[in-house]
């Protein structure tokens, strides 16, 4: 218990120290400019949105129908699309319904976008979330693991294991765990997803096997990253003060490295995972497509290659708002984990 | 005495041969290095020498195991693989030197106008650079392909304008680092203009970090290029490239597994080596950035 109070004794030391020199700005002055900062980001990602996939294609109808298509076609479709209309007022009318949720329909599939998306993003979502959890975790224990073997065997075995990751690309390790454990073994299919319902021929169990091969390819490159940051972290923590007065008033390692290291070295390690949240939806589109699974990122390539540049649109909008949201959650994280960060140092 | 002491003392190593001993002693350095040449020196071959033509289908000869006629088999339309690799190496060096390029010549421009501007232009150049993150390098590839349709140029343009905000980033923060030494007040009291300060004070000393940066956005451009390939949306065929390689061969795993192997130890070795290459650099240009070890 002694110990304990030593450590967060030095800890507050710290903090006085470091307040010293910022001047504190109020955390809810923070929070409502950070959130200024999210709508101004989510609007103008929207405009860069509509400018490449609704003004620069020229007339999107033509687009859609291809070269083929006859003028009167073409024209009939830009009128049923509201294309006719002016640029602003389109944009106006793609925003409001956003809002609402009303994404307009699919040019392919006759079917409202939103309908399409949430039932993609009932694959997609759980992916991620599936490689995030196994990232966390193979990078927490590899961080950890190497950090507490400093120097030895254990840590440079690791940390070599960790450099090979990050240069794998991880479609290429989705097709090497298809090879192996689909082809070889033959323990998993090589591609497909049966559905989470028994009513579309699957079950929860089934899907999440479907996912598991998916979810590691795209975890492994990720843990490969965080690994190194973690033990960066931690190693960084381990010389602080306060660990080594926890160490002195008799906390083994262990205790230490759990007790007080490790909490302290979440800080770059969360702001790390932010930042790869961006990058896992970009590998969750690449490797929706090595395994064929009916996801956002397959979504997209299919309306792609069918010219549906409406759910295009509204899919690389989605994605890049998922990405800005992560981020700004993980800004507040950042805060509400470590105290002493201020506004101004954001 | 002192004029003999100073005889005997043999002269002193020219700068570079200290950093050259260095640089020689330092793994991961070497080992980036040599990934590295071998990967130049693989596209620098293919312009001269292919053991077959890259282009040429040769259908009777399709899916043949390693043999010493074709080192490392054929793959469906009887190309030999070795000969698709050394073009295929050419082709990522393409895209990342010339993504690199775009990324580093608009970034670090933006990054030191941030720097020597500081005010609103700061704060503007700034904020841009954080909403261009919203759009990774496959977002911004999707969405000109959408448009465009797919291709080298379209991807390479997509990773150049993914490669600008890390540069600007870097920049100005080195920029403002540099900015605050003395050497920089001295070069403002003798009246320097900051354009002149910028390019002849300020650039050079942030060179170092840049060239790292470089490094690891070049290993970061091929594997974006070799996922844009795989998806359809990069090099298209019949130039070859390591995505479009593996793409083709995934639909021939169980007839011919080593086809998915070979072009991704290729691009693995290049990401490698350029990533240690880039880990030694930081260790020996600027070692306050020195990793822990």
């Amino acid at each position: 218990m002694l110990c304990r109070y030593a450590a967060q004794a030095a800890f507050s030391n710290r903090l006085k120290h470091t307040d010293k020199h910022h001047p504190h700005q109020p955390m809810g002055f923070f929070r409502f400019k950070r959130f200024l900062t999210l709508l101004a980001t989510l609007l103008g990602a929207s405009v860069v949105v509509f400018l490449v996939l609704d003004i620069l294609p020229g007339n999107a109808a033509q687009v859609l129908m291809g070269p083929d298509a006859s003028p009167d076609a073409v024209a009939a479709l830009a009128t049923q699309l509201g294309l006719d209309q002016p640029a602003a007022q389109r944009y106006w009318q793609w925003m409001s319904g956003l809002l609402v949720g009303e994404m307009g329909d699919s040019y392919t599939y006759g079917s409202p976008v939103l309908e399409l998306v949430l039932e993609r993003l009932a694959l997609t979502v759980p992916l991620a979330l599936m490689a995030m959890v196994l990232s966390t975790v193979l990078a927490l224990a590899a961080g950890l693991y190497a950090a507490a073997r400093h120097n030895r065997w254990g840590d440079v075995g690791t940390m070599g294991l960790a450099q090979l990751g990050i240069a794998i690309p991880n479609f290429w390790f989705a097709i090497l765990l298809i090879l192996l454990f689909s082809v070889k073994l033959q323990w998993f299919a090589a591609g497909g997803f049966p559905g989470w319902t028994e009513d579309s021929g699957g079950s929860p169990l089934a899907a999440l096997k479907a996912l598991l091969l998916p979810a590691i390819a795209l975890a492994v490159v990720q843990a490969a990253i965080l690994a190194r940051i973690t033990r960066s972290a931690v190693l960084d923590v381990l010389r602080e003060d306060f660990v080594r007065t926890a160490r002195a008033k008799g906390l083994s390692r262990r205790a230490a490295l759990w007790g007080h290291v490790l909490r302290n070295a979440m800080i770059p390690v969360i702001t790390v995972m932010g930042l790869q949240f961006a990058n896992l939806l970009a590998g969750t589109i690449v490797v929706e497509n090595v395994f064929y699974l009916p996801g956002l990122g397959r979504l997209i390539f299919q309306s792609i290659a069918n010219r549906d540049l409406i759910v295009v649109r509204n899919c690389v909008m989605l994605l890049a708002a998922m990405v800005v949201v992560v981020n700004f959650v993980v800004d507040l994280l950042y805060a509400v984990i470590d105290p002493r960060v201020k506004a101004s140092d954001l | 005495m002192n004029q003999s002491a100073a005889t005997s003392t043999p002269p002193a190593p020219a700068p570079t041969a200290g950093w050259l001993r260095r640089a020689l002693r330092h793994r991961s350095f070497v080992a980036g290095a040599v990934l590295v040449l071998l990967l130049l020196a693989a596209a620098a071959l293919s312009l001269v020498w292919t053991p077959w033509s890259p282009y040429d289908m040769d259908l009777p000869a399709k899916l043949q195991p390693p043999s010493s006629q074709h080192w490392l088999g054929t793959d469906a339309f009887g190309r030999d693989v070795v000969s698709l690799l050394l073009v295929g190496a050419r082709n990522s060096l393409l895209v990342g030197v010339i993504a690199v390029g775009i990324g580093m010549g608009l970034g670090v421009a933006l990054g030191l106008l941030a720097a020597a501007r500081r005010g609103w232009v700061e704060e503007a150049i700034m904020r841009l650079a954080d909403f261009t993150f919203a759009f990774p390098a496959i977002l911004s590839a999707i969405m000109m392909t959408a448009v465009f349709g797919a291709g080298t140029i379209n991807s390479i343009i997509a990773i150049g304008i993914f490669n600008i905000p890390t540069f600007a980033r870097v920049t100005r923060a080195s920029a403002n680092a540099v900015g605050s030494r003395d050497f920089i007040l001295a070069a403002r009291a003798c009246g320097k203009g900051s354009v002149r300060i910028t390019l002849e004070h300020v650039l050079p000393n942030i060179a170092s970090v840049l060239i790292v940066q470089a490094t690891v956005q070049f290993a970061i451009a091929i594997l974006a290029e070799a996922a844009l390939s795989y998806l359809g949306l990069g090099t298209q065929p019949p130039q070859p490239s390591w995505g479009r390689m593996l793409s083709d061969a995934q639909t021939l795993m169980f007839q011919a597994p080593l086809l998915a192997v070979w072009p991704g130890v290729a691009i693995a070795l290049a990401v490698l080596g350029l990533n240690l290459l880039g880990d030694g650099l930081r260790d020996l240009l600027d070692p306050r950035l020195t990793r822990q070890r």
